[in-house]
Formats: structure tokens, sequence, C-alpha cells
């Protein structure tokens, strides 16, 4: 993390700001608190690893900083907006615009080339940019595989298959990088190629969140927030795994 | 996300599950291609029909002797009095608006000229046989009065009859012979070419009447004034449901039988004829069509099934869409395109296969056929119409999905 980069960041609204959120599922008769008041601030920039035990509360965590579900009560700001005012087109925006997403199962379409998968997200975007193909290949480039563009997922390995999905997150510019498990797929040195990955481009600016329950993944984060039983119970700041290749 | 978009993923889609697509799409095929037909033959007929009617004379009235429709005339003797020159002369004297009437006696018989022959309809006609046929001769004269009152050895000759016995030559003057009787030539007769049922009208020989009952048919079959069928030609002024009325009883009274008794003859009117043929055609269409309705509604439920299977099957790739922003109306564009892509695939297959099989219906059954652009469109139409509304369900289910679960599916 360079100190320009640094000096800008912090300053102002922070961009994901939680206040006394709470989720509560309906299974049968059952209710399930999955998130019972979390607060907490993520600021531009930064570098954080969400851990926590399976049903701790962390992917539910996720998936309303994703924009893929809104709170029970409370309150989640993302870049200013609280959305449980949005409505589901325009939560379908913050998700194209501002958001970008990797998966544990890297998701994929079957058949595609990388390159299209890379374009996907600018399909849904309003306006579209002008060349989306070119926009694409920069950032397959950007991954390492400006040489893999025509290749169909299963010609990839899965370190490459988890390169081509974090272009595609990358596509339009977001602000915000959500991991969800992103090498629980891969073996531990394709997994430091990833993390090493993220590191770079948090460097570069963009606030990366990764949801891990491997402490060695979560080495890489400078911020480690900690879920259990649907709140936090502990949010440190560290100092991250050095990364090597930038060096 | 555009349509064009959508077009690409649902043909990549569809590729990648070629065989079920293509089975899929079976029921909108039949429709389709019975649509195709139905139209195809159905137009081609009425068409030809009409050109039928045009060519009749829409006030001309035939009356056949009843037997006729049964069997042969000399069967037929005992059992229906055949009708007759007195018959003719009273419908010519007696009911107004007759500007033309002829007796039409058949016999099939061979036609020799030289070292060649041709067996052909040979007909005995009064002289204004021609004229309440509205069939103009390409050359020569006519069979006159004179002629049938002298059973004058004169004849006409139809096209094919005429390419038969002189073929590159001209035949006026000729002379031919029927039953080792011979005939000179005074006319050819112009093209009328097939009738309704794809007889060839022009295979035929006009003589005097007078002389086909001397010479052509056999005595013994033939009573001294019988006149065979009778050609009636109307005015324009005449109406001819009450001119064939005005026939009936004439007739019956000529042959002093009570309204009670069966009528030995009918008099038709040959246009209505022809129409209550396209009627027939019509009733059919509708059953056809009916058929590809049900074809139709029975393709869409097949679609709709496979465009079910293929939003369960495609759960995570719906939920990955949600999650790079695609909205719920493009996850539901994106599966409604789909579904109208297979149908309009299926309606091509079907527009195809449909031309084909009435193309083949039009060479083998050398049966008209016509296949309109309109047809076409509409067929397409159709097809588009049924992905849209059996698209629909299974477009909604994929646009309702959960972004969360679908993504979590397995």
């Amino acid at each position: 993390m360079t100190s320009a980069a640094e000096a800008s960041h912090g300053q102002g609204r922070p961009l994901i700001a939680a206040h006394e959120v709470e989720k509560i599922y309906r299974v049968g008769d059952q209710e399930v608190r999955a998130l019972d008041g979390v607060t907490l601030e993520i600021e531009d920039g930064d570098f954080v690893a969400i851990m926590g035990a399976s049903g701790s509360g962390k992917s539910t965590m996720m998936n309303l900083i994703g924009g893929l579900d809104t709170p029970t009560s409370g309150h989640l700001e993302i870049d200013g907006r609280d959305i449980g005012q949005m409505s589901s087109d325009e939560l379908a925006a913050l998700r194209n615009k501002t958001l970008g997403f990797v998966f544990q199962q890297f998701n994929l379409l079957p058949r595609t080339k990388a390159l299209r998968q890379v374009m996907l997200p600018l399909l849904y975007a309003h306006p579209r940019p002008a060349d989306m193909e070119a926009e694409a290949r920069r950032r397959l480039e950007q991954v390492g595989l400006g040489n893999r563009v025509d290749h169909l997922p299963r010609q990839l390995s899965g370190g490459q298959q988890q390169r081509v999905a974090i272009a595609r997150a990358l596509v339009n510019t977001p602000k915000i990088l959500l991991a969800d498990e992103p090498t629980g797929a891969l073996d531990s040195r394709t997994s430091s190629e990833i993390m090493r990955l993220f590191s770079d481009l948090n460097a570069q600016g963009i606030t990366v969140i990764v949801v891990t329950h491997e402490p060695d993944i979560a080495e890489w984060a400078r911020r480690r927030i900690t879920f259990r039983d649907g709140r936090v119970i502990s949010d440190e700041r560290q100092l991250p795994r050095i990364n090597e290749a930038a060096q | 996300m555009t349509v064009l978009d959508s077009l690409v993923v649902a043909l990549t889609a569809l590729r990648s599950n070629l065989l079920r697509s293509i089975l899929t799409t079976l029921g909108i095929v039949i429709g389709v291609a019975s649509v195709i037909i139905l139209v195809a033959v159905g137009n081609g007929a009425a068409g030809e029909v009409n050109r039928q009617i045009t060519a009749l004379g829409t006030n001309m009235l035939v009356i056949f002797p009843d037997a006729m429709r049964v069997m042969g005339r000399s069967s037929a003797a005992g059992t229906a009095l055949p009708l007759s020159e007195g018959d003719l002369n009273g419908l010519r004297d007696k009911i107004q608006g007759v500007i033309g009437i002829s007796g039409q006696l058949d016999e099939s018989a061979p036609v020799v000229r030289g070292n060649l022959n041709w067996t052909t309809s040979v007909s005995g006609v009064h002289g204004e046989y021609t004229f309440v046929r509205d069939w103009p001769l390409s050359e020569g004269r006519e069979i006159n009065a004179q002629d049938v009152r002298t059973a004058a050895r004169v004849a006409l000759i139809g096209q094919t009859v005429a390419k038969q016995l002189f073929p590159g030559e001209n035949p006026l003057g000729a002379e031919v012979r029927i039953k080792n009787v011979p005939f000179q030539i005074v006319g050819v007769l112009s093209v009328k070419g097939q009738s309704a049922m794809g007889r060839d009208q022009d295979d035929l020989m006009l003589i005097p009447i007078t002389t086909a009952r001397n010479r052509v048919v056999g005595k013994s079959d033939v009573q001294v004034d019988q006149v065979g069928r009778i050609y009636v030609k109307l005015d324009e002024q005449t109406d001819i449901k009450t001119a064939q009325e005005e026939m009936e009883i004439l007739l019956r009274q000529r042959r002093k039988s009570g309204p009670n008794n069966e009528d030995t003859f009918s008099v038709r009117n040959m246009a209505e004829f022809m129409r209550a043929r396209t009627e027939v055609l019509s009733t059919l269409s509708y059953l056809l069509g009916a058929t590809s309705a049900i074809s139709l509604i029975v393709g869409g439920i097949g679609i709709m099934n496979i465009m079910l299977v293929s939003v369960t099957e495609r759960t995570r790739e719906i939920g990955l869409r949600m999650a790079v922003g695609g909205r719920k109306r493009d996850i539901m564009l994106q599966f409604l395109v789909e579904a109208v892509t297979l149908c309009l695939l299926g309606g091509l297959i079907g527009i195809a296969l449909g031309i084909g099989i009435a193309w083949l219906v039009a060479y083998l059954a050398s049966w008209p056929v016509a296949v309109s652009p309109a047809v076409i469109g509409g067929a397409m139409g159709a097809a588009a119409l049924t992905g849209i509304v059996f698209g629909f369900f299974p477009a909604r289910r994929a646009a309702g999905l959960n972004p969360i679960d679908a993504l979590r599916s397995e």
C-alpha cells in the first residue's frame, strides 16, 4: 500500500457502514437470527478478512454487503446509499457498478470463452462502454491471462478459472471486490497466487473484502473481523502478509 | 442486455443441448408444417375451382339424366328416362331468358388418321354448343344448324387431339375416321386446360349430335331423339334459381311425374356445384387448422416443459447473472428470447417441411398448390406467439429466483 493511496482513503464517509444490522430468516416455523445487531464501518481502500465458523453469520453479512439481500432491521449503507431503501433494479445496478463478486466455485458459464465470461457484467451495464471486448481483454491481461482469451473453462486450471472470475469482477471498475472463500477450491500454492493478486489490486486502490475460515488466507488482509453467532466478536488491524511480488 | 445479446446466449444454450432442442421443437414443426400444407393445398384448390367457375360461365345450367350418374347409358335405359330433343326444344321455347342450348351425347371412340389413331371422347352436340360453353375456336368454323339438320360428317377437335393426330400440321380440312366413317375437320377448339378433377378437357372431338346418333353411338344404345345431357345458357338478367325451378317443373310435366315421384333428371347449377366443392375443401381446412392449432398448443407445452427444465439446470447461471447486475427483466427477457428462438427454429423447419410436402403433393397428385409469403409470415408469427405464451411462465420463474439461493444451488 502506498502512502499516497493511504492518504486519500479514510476521509469523509466510510464506504460501507452497518448500524445495528439484523437479519432473521424463517425456516419453517423457526426463526434463525443470522445477524444479531452488527455495527461496523469499512473505509475505502481497506483490505478486510471476514472470519468465522460456518453459521457464524459471515456469509449473511457478505450477501448484504453484496446487495444480494436486504437487512431485516438496522441500516446498511454502501457507497452512501441505504440498501434497505433500494429497489430490486437499483440493487442490480449497485452490484453491476460498485461491486465485483468472486466465488468459491468460480461460477463461470460453461461453454463460454474467457473473453465473453469477462464481458458479462458489461452486457448488463447502463450505459455500455463503447468497446466491451477491449475492456475485457485488458482485464484478462491484468490478471495474467492475456493469452487465454479464447479458452473455455474446462481448458483452464482451477487457478486460471478463478483469475477469469476475478477479471470478470473487475471489468466494471468496481469500488469493492467481494470474495467468498475464493481459495476454498484451490491448492495452497495457487491460493497464495490468488491472494497475491488481491493484494496487488488492493494496492491499486480497490477495497477488498474476503470471507474465509482459513487463518493463513486472512493473513493477507490488513483488518480481520471475526463473527460468531451473528455478532462481531473481534475486529483488529494487523500487519498484512508481505506481498513479495510488489517488492 | 439487449435482445441480440439474449439471442446469442439462447443459441449457445440451445446448441449445447442440440438433440433435446430439436426434439422439443417437433410439436411446433408439425404444427407449422400442417398450417403451410393446408393453406397451400387449400388455396391452390380454391384458386383452381374459382378459375373453373369463371371458365364455366356463371349463368349456365346443366341437366343430367339421372341414370348417367349411376352407370352407363345402356344399363340405365330401363331405369331412367333419357333426355330428348323434345325436352330440349321445350326448354328453349318455354323458359324465359334462354339464349343458348345444346345437348351433348358422349361416346369414347378411336379416331384414325392415316396410320395414327387416338382414342378420345367423341361428343355429339348442337350448333350452339361452343357459344353455350364459352369455348371459342382457335381456327376454322363452328358446327352450324345446317350440319345438325343434315347429319353432316364434320368435326371440331380439341387441342390435345390436334397434337396427337396432326403433330406439326394444320388439321383444317383434313379427314379422320371414326368407326370407319370419314369426318372432315372444319375447326379447332381453343385451349381449355385441366378440369378441377385433373381431366384434360382438350382431349375431345365434337360432331353434330344427329351424326353421332346415326353413325357413332351404337343403334341399340341410343334412342332416336336422345340428347345425353343438356347445357343451357341464360342471359345475365335471368335469375338462375328461378330458371332452375321452372326447368324442373317443365321436365316433370313432360314426364308426367307427380310431385311425389322421384325425378329422373337433375338440373345443376355448375357454378354452385363448384362452390359446394370449395365448401367441402374449407371444412377440410378447418379440420386441418384445428389439428395444427392443437399441435402448436401441445408443442408449446413441450417448450414450456423444457424451458422449466432449463431454468432448473441453469439456476446457478441465473444467480450469477443477477450477481453481476442482471435485473429481473433481463433474466425474463433472456428466457423468453430462448423460448421464442426455439419456436422460431421449429417454425423454420416446419415451413421447409410444409413447402416440401406441398410441393410433393403438387407433383405426385398434380394438385395445384399455392404457398404465399403471407402464410409463411403468419406461420412464423404463430410460432413466435407460442414461444411468448408458453415461455412466459418459465421466464417469470427464472426472474423470480432469489440470487443467493440460486448461487448456492447445485
